[in-house]
């Protein structure tokens, strides 16, 4: 019989698992139930339609469809009956399932604060999460002139920065010393704040908020220190929670998220969780590159494909690229234990740079600002792979290593083996013969040794070192 | 004459001189040859392409002319002493049409193979797919072009419905505001064509270069991504997701010329910057300021060359740059677009005409009914007597002398031992045939292995057409007759044609004296032949006459009629699509066919040197380039050289799972730390196809010559 896999979730884990089992092949049949009534989409391109910057159009991702996959959208799932191995939908549908895959995601977290107690969240205060919220916050800034966002991780400043982009006086309210203080050191943290305050962005930082007020006219955000803040809209970016209510109502073994083993397996050997509802080894992730990995050892496994797949989580890199905002940060950077640490602060052009090293391999890095090595960086830290000798260059150097281009010395101190045209291999020293072999004009050179006469990019080089010549043999005749 | 072309002065004039193009590489430049009391010598010509220019390959062409090495005889291999040894044609000949037959006879027609090569004229590259497919009528025939710019020819087919590698003038290069070059290297292979990149930049242009090289060409760069190798598609999907989040899609173009762009969007959505920056390793601040460059420029072109295109998912990495070239607008647009810098002399045109495993002239499809009735009517045999598609080359290689495989084989213009991916594989396949003929015009490595060794004429010494990188049809002239001994390969296949049909049994169709009119042996015979046989089909010939290239810049194919225009510059109106669209199609990063791993942890490829052409054959054989580029050499960064106690200049052994080779270390501190680098033109020891490996693109079954794990040592 044709195995039916059903997966709960047309998020970025759901979507890309079904992508996955299609590429696959096979016979099987593959059921993505999406409680959303949308086409899978990227979420981490909602801060660029925030910013107004693409439609919905564009955030649209691939989907698998046809081939045995039946994509039902605006379906959410009521309930799991894993005696009969079923699904029971919103629309009263019951699905069977041979294998089961959980990838609902996460919710976004509501603060409990005064104001925020109902079911239903005022019109002006929205968190950033899904399609929709973006939806309701657009629908709130078009027209509005300022917005305050609660929460200054990640997700936060880049709901920021999209609403700065739109025109809104936007303030960030951090409870913390500094911004992302996951990722980042204090200093960091400083130089960041003041990137953002130069694209628009105000920040408030160790300030928890206490409550919230809003009604038709605006928002108010009253602070710890007893101060208030008004703004025409509210963003709620405070953090996420695994989305665990239907593993947890089936009885599966959950602790913050729905726990998985190396094989993406929960505790019922038909069902498997992947992406952000999932724990695996205590952690949970909540990016999309492990989710993506994650779906890929599960594809491999239910297809058949290679059995053995096992998930192995990588380090995670933060990444914050927006206009005028480049950011990097990956393992612990601030970790005071033995090894190196390399260190480079450029606050007034918002540059910061801080690596450590230990048996010549990056364990932490943070990049702030105009850093040419964050490519090379990433790669070095996510490949595990040796440092270059020469640590400078992981702080300044484009190519590792490589040596700045060096200026074209002077004819007089170049060595007579220096290949002054690659194209037909013509040597200073050949070109010196030339000259004193009775070639007195830059064209005569050229012509008797070829040099230029390929790419023509060293007919300056040449003309210099006849210019030279003129000069050096004048002297010698009349000394 | 406006390319300043001469016919040849008379017969027993000193000097002679002779108007004709460089033997090497596709930009085929103009030079004038001069031959007196006996001397030949070499000078640039104006042409549209060099503008005068040469570099050190074309100034010494000559020098093989009179070469001692040079092959003036057939050589047969002595059964007793297993030796190569002088012989008649007569003997040589006969011995090859004895062995073709009694395979045949014994094993089908199909036991027989034929390989070309890029270097061969059109009318020879007709003549060999004709040879095949109506004297010896096998299926079997392809040619080292499959190594070349088989992805790009195959990305072009199904983006535009035509693959001619430049759609326009090399002209256009120097009016770009921004020229992408990915995988190309043109100061070191076609050092002349760099004169337009410099006029771009003088012209206020920007050059932005994708290698993972810091090669003589990227230095010049206004800006270099310096991806890991095998990742240049994802860098093409971010930078067109970048594009796309700009705002810099070209979106009445997409509406009202393309077809397909929703699905690309979507696929490319996956592809955010940082995504392809973790992958690649070019920072997220370079591909924006490549989008950029691209996105907001008024005049754009994209350019992929063997870099892009030596992969096993080489046609989907050179379609994701076309996807990019098409959302912003690019091809078809004056001054802007995407092609393929096509390296071999005729590397063009003998894609075109029939020399490919599934082709027929005119770039048609042999498994198009339409286009065997044609052609098959100019050949004056039944259409169903023409044989289905072949294999492709490294396919082809790989079956010989296996059950079932191809017991014969006949090489032309080619070095497969040397150029071949995985070679020590090939040479062991080419030693298990019963027959292998070489024609060439020196002792080459295949050669070297042969049963028969055929001595053929050089580029001097003959007429014909080449079609350069783009598209325009070209005349090569001859400066002097071939030496004694020596044949032309149009006499060759004749000589041969006329032989197989002699042994046919009596009252057969194909009488020896027919088969000597099919394969005539004047080259401007063969022309006016293909141009029949090309008429109607998508490399369309059929009005290009020798006397109009000389009196034009040479004439761009298609060109249908004798008075009517030829095509400098495609897709102005339409795509040559059914529809007339351009077609998108999603594409999507994959691993190399061979990842690192603990045992093989360090990423190869391969590349050229400036002195060096192809397989070396000819190039190693001349001092002053012997002596520019004299041995093989193997690149790495100081780093991994101090890591793996190597110094600079120590010989050291790249190994792969296939084999490996050996040269002196070269550190360099613009490769990357995780790549080693050597070029492939040297033979033995120092050959780096012994390590190279031949996974295949599936569309394309071009190997993957620009990526596979290795370790290095010293030697």
């Amino acid at each position: 019989m044709t195995e039916r896999v059903v997966i709960i979730g047309n998020g970025m884990a759901g979507a890309r698992l079904a992508a996955e089992l299609h590429a696959h092949g096979g016979d099987r049949k593959v059921a993505v139930l999406g409680a959303e009534p949308y086409r899978a989409y990227n979420r981490i391109m909602l801060s660029t339609l925030l910013a107004g910057r693409v439609g919905e159009p564009d955030v649209e991702l691939a989907e698998a469809a046809g081939h045995g996959t039946d994509l039902r959208t605006g379906v959410p799932v009521t309930g799991i009956d894993r005696v009969g191995r079923a699904v029971r939908t919103a629309d009263g549908d019951r699905i069977g399932y041979d294998h089961l895959v959980l990838a609902t995601g996460s919710r976004a977290v509501v603060p409990p604060l005064p104001g925020l107690g109902s079911a239903e969240l005022p019109r002006r205060v929205v968190p950033f999460r899904t399609l929709d919220d973006c939806r309701r916050i657009l629908a709130v800034a078009d027209g509005a002139r300022s917005a305050l966002v609660l929460g200054g991780g990640l997700l936060g400043l880049e709901a920021a920065r999209g609403l700065a982009t739109r025109g809104l006086a936007t303030t960030v309210v951090h409870p913390t010393g500094h911004l992302m203080e996951r990722q980042l050191d204090p200093a960091a943290g400083a130089v960041l704040a003041g990137t953002l305050a130069g694209l628009g962005v105000s920040v408030q930082l160790a300030v928890p908020a206490t409550g919230v007020a809003a009604d038709a006219a605006g928002v108010r955000l009253d602070l710890a220190d007893g101060r208030s803040l008004h703004a025409d809209l509210l963003v709620l970016s405070c953090g996420v929670r695994p989305d665990t209510a239907l593993a947890a109502e089936a009885g599966l073994a959950v602790r913050r998220g729905i726990v998985v083993d190396d094989r993406l397996r929960t505790n019922d050997r038909r069902i498997s969780a992947i992406g952000d509802c999932a724990e695996h080894d205590g952690l949970l992730t909540g990016l999309v590159a492990p989710a993506w990995a994650q779906a890929r050892v599960l594809a491999q496994v239910l297809s058949g494909a290679d059995p053995l797949a096992r998930y192995r989580p990588r380090p995670a890199v933060t990444r914050l690229k927006a206009a005028g905002i480049d950011l990097a940060a990956m393992g612990d950077a601030t970790d005071g234990g033995p090894g190196e640490e390399l260190t480079f602060a450029d606050p007034a052009r918002g540059t910061y740079a801080r690596l450590r090293i230990r048996d010549e391999r990056l364990t932490g890095a943070i990049l702030l600002g105009d850093n040419p090595t964050v490519g090379t960086v990433i790669q070095l830290f996510d490949r595990n792979q040796p440092v270059p000798a020469d640590r400078r260059s992981l702080l300044l150097g484009r190519a590792s290593g490589a040596a700045a281009a060096a200026p074209a010395a002077s004819p007089a101190l170049m060595p007579d083996a220096a290949t002054v045209c690659q194209c037909n291999t013509v040597t200073k020293g050949a070109l010196v013969n030339c000259w004193r072999a009775g070639a007195r004009s830059v064209d005569a050179v050229l012509a008797a040794t070829r040099a230029g006469t390929g790419c023509g990019g060293c007919r300056d080089a040449v003309a210099g070192i006849v210019d030279w010549l003129s000069h050096a043999d004048s002297v010698e005749v009349t000394r | 004459m406006t390319d300043g072309a001469r016919s040849a002065t008379g017969p027993g004039r000193s000097p002679r001189e002779v108007a004709t193009h460089c033997p090497y590489c596709a930009l085929q430049c103009g030079m004038v040859l001069r031959e007196d009391a006996g001397a030949v010598t070499v000078l640039p010509r104006q042409f549209p392409t060099n503008r005068g220019g040469l570099c050190q390959k074309g100034w010494t062409a000559a020098e093989l002319l009179d070469h001692p090495e040079r092959l003036t005889t057939p050589l047969l291999r002595d059964p007793e002493t297993g030796e190569l040894r002088p012989a008649t044609w007569a003997a040589a000949l006969d011995r090859i049409a004895t062995g073709i037959r009694a395979i045949q006879r014994e094993a089908g027609r199909d036991a027989v193979a034929v390989f070309g090569g890029g270097g061969l004229t059109n009318e020879k590259a007709y003549a060999l797919g004709k040879f095949a497919r109506v004297a010896l009528r096998t299926r079997h025939i392809d040619y080292n072009g499959r190594f070349c710019m088989s992805s790009a020819a195959a990305a072009g087919l199904r983006a535009f419905g035509v693959d001619r590698g430049l759609p326009f003038p090399l002209a256009d290069l120097a009016r770009a505001d921004t020229l992408l070059l990915v995988g190309a290297n043109p100061a070191e292979t076609m050092p002349p064509m760099v004169r337009w990149l410099n006029e771009q930049r003088r012209n206020g242009g920007r050059l932005i270069v994708v290698d993972p090289r810091a090669t003589a060409t990227a230095r010049q760069a206004d800006l270099h991504l310096q991806p890991l190798p095998g990742t240049d598609l994802a860098v093409a999907n971010a930078l067109l997701h970048i594009a796309l989040t700009e705002g810099w899609i070209d979106q009445a173009y997409v509406a009202e010329r393309t077809t397909g762009f929703p699905v690309v969007r979507r696929s490319v959505a996956a592809w955010w910057p940082a995504r392809a920056e973790q992958l690649s390793g070019v920072p997220v601040a370079d591909l924006e300021a490549t989008a950029r460059a691209l996105g907001t420029a008024g005049r754009a072109i994209i350019l992929t060359a063997r870099g892009a295109e030596q992969h096993a998912k080489g046609v989907d990495t050179v379609t994701a740059y076309v996807n990019l070239a098409l959302a912003l607008g690019l091809p078809g647009r004056p001054g802007s677009g995407y092609g393929c810098l096509t390296g071999q002399g005729n590397g063009q045109g003998g894609r075109e005409h029939g020399q490919k495993a599934d082709q027929l002239p005119g770039y048609r499809r042999i498994d198009d009914p339409a286009a065997r009735e044609h052609v098959a009517g100019v050949w004056g045999v039944p259409a169903d007597e023409l044989p289905g598609p072949g294999v492709p080359a490294t396919e082809l290689l790989d079956s010989l002398g296996t059950p079932g495989g191809p017991r014969a084989l006949l090489v032309f213009g080619s070095n497969p031992v040397v150029s071949a991916p995985r070679a020590s594989h090939v040479e062991r396949r080419l030693r298990g045939l019963d027959l292998l003929v070489v024609a060439d015009l020196l002792l080459s490595e295949t050669a070297a292995l042969a049963d028969v060794v055929l001595p053929t004429a050089q580029w001097a010494e003959e007429d014909g057409t080449m079609t350069n990188l783009e598209g325009r049809v070209l005349r090569r002239r001859a400066l002097r007759p071939p030496p004694p001994g020596v044949r032309t390969d149009l006499a060759i296949l004749a000589d041969l044609a006329t032989r197989l049909a002699a042994a046919e049994p009596a009252g057969a169709a194909r009488p020896a004296a027919t088969a000597a009119a099919r394969f005539p042996t004047d080259p401007a015979t063969v022309f006016a032949e293909l141009r029949r046989a090309s008429a109607g089909g998508p490399a369309d010939y059929a009005g290009i006459s020798w006397s109009r290239i000389d009196t034009a810049d040479g004439v761009f194919w298609p060109c249908p009629t004798e008075d009517g225009p030829d095509t400098p510059r495609l897709f102005t109106e339409r795509f040559a699509t059914p529809d007339g669209r351009a077609r998108f199609h999603p594409v999507d990063h994959r691993p190399a066919a061979e990842p690192v791993c603990a045992d093989y942890p360090l990423h190869f490829t391969t590349g050229r040197v400036l002195a060096q052409y192809q397989s070396g054959t000819q190039t190693r054989r001349v001092d002053a380039l012997r002596r520019a580029a004299p041995d093989a050499f193997v690149e790495l960064h100081p780093d991994l050289a101090a890591r793996l106690g190597i110094d600079d200049g120590d010989p050291v052994r790249v190994t792969s799972r296939r084999g490996d080779m050996r040269a002196p270390a070269r550190l360099s501190p613009t490769i990357r730390p995780d790549t080693v680098f050597a070029p492939f033109h040297w033979a033995g020891p120092a050959r780096a196809n012994s390590v190279t490996n031949d996974a295949v693109d599936p569309i394309s079954g071009m190997p993957e010559f620009k990526i596979c794990a290795v370790r290095v040592e010293k030697a």
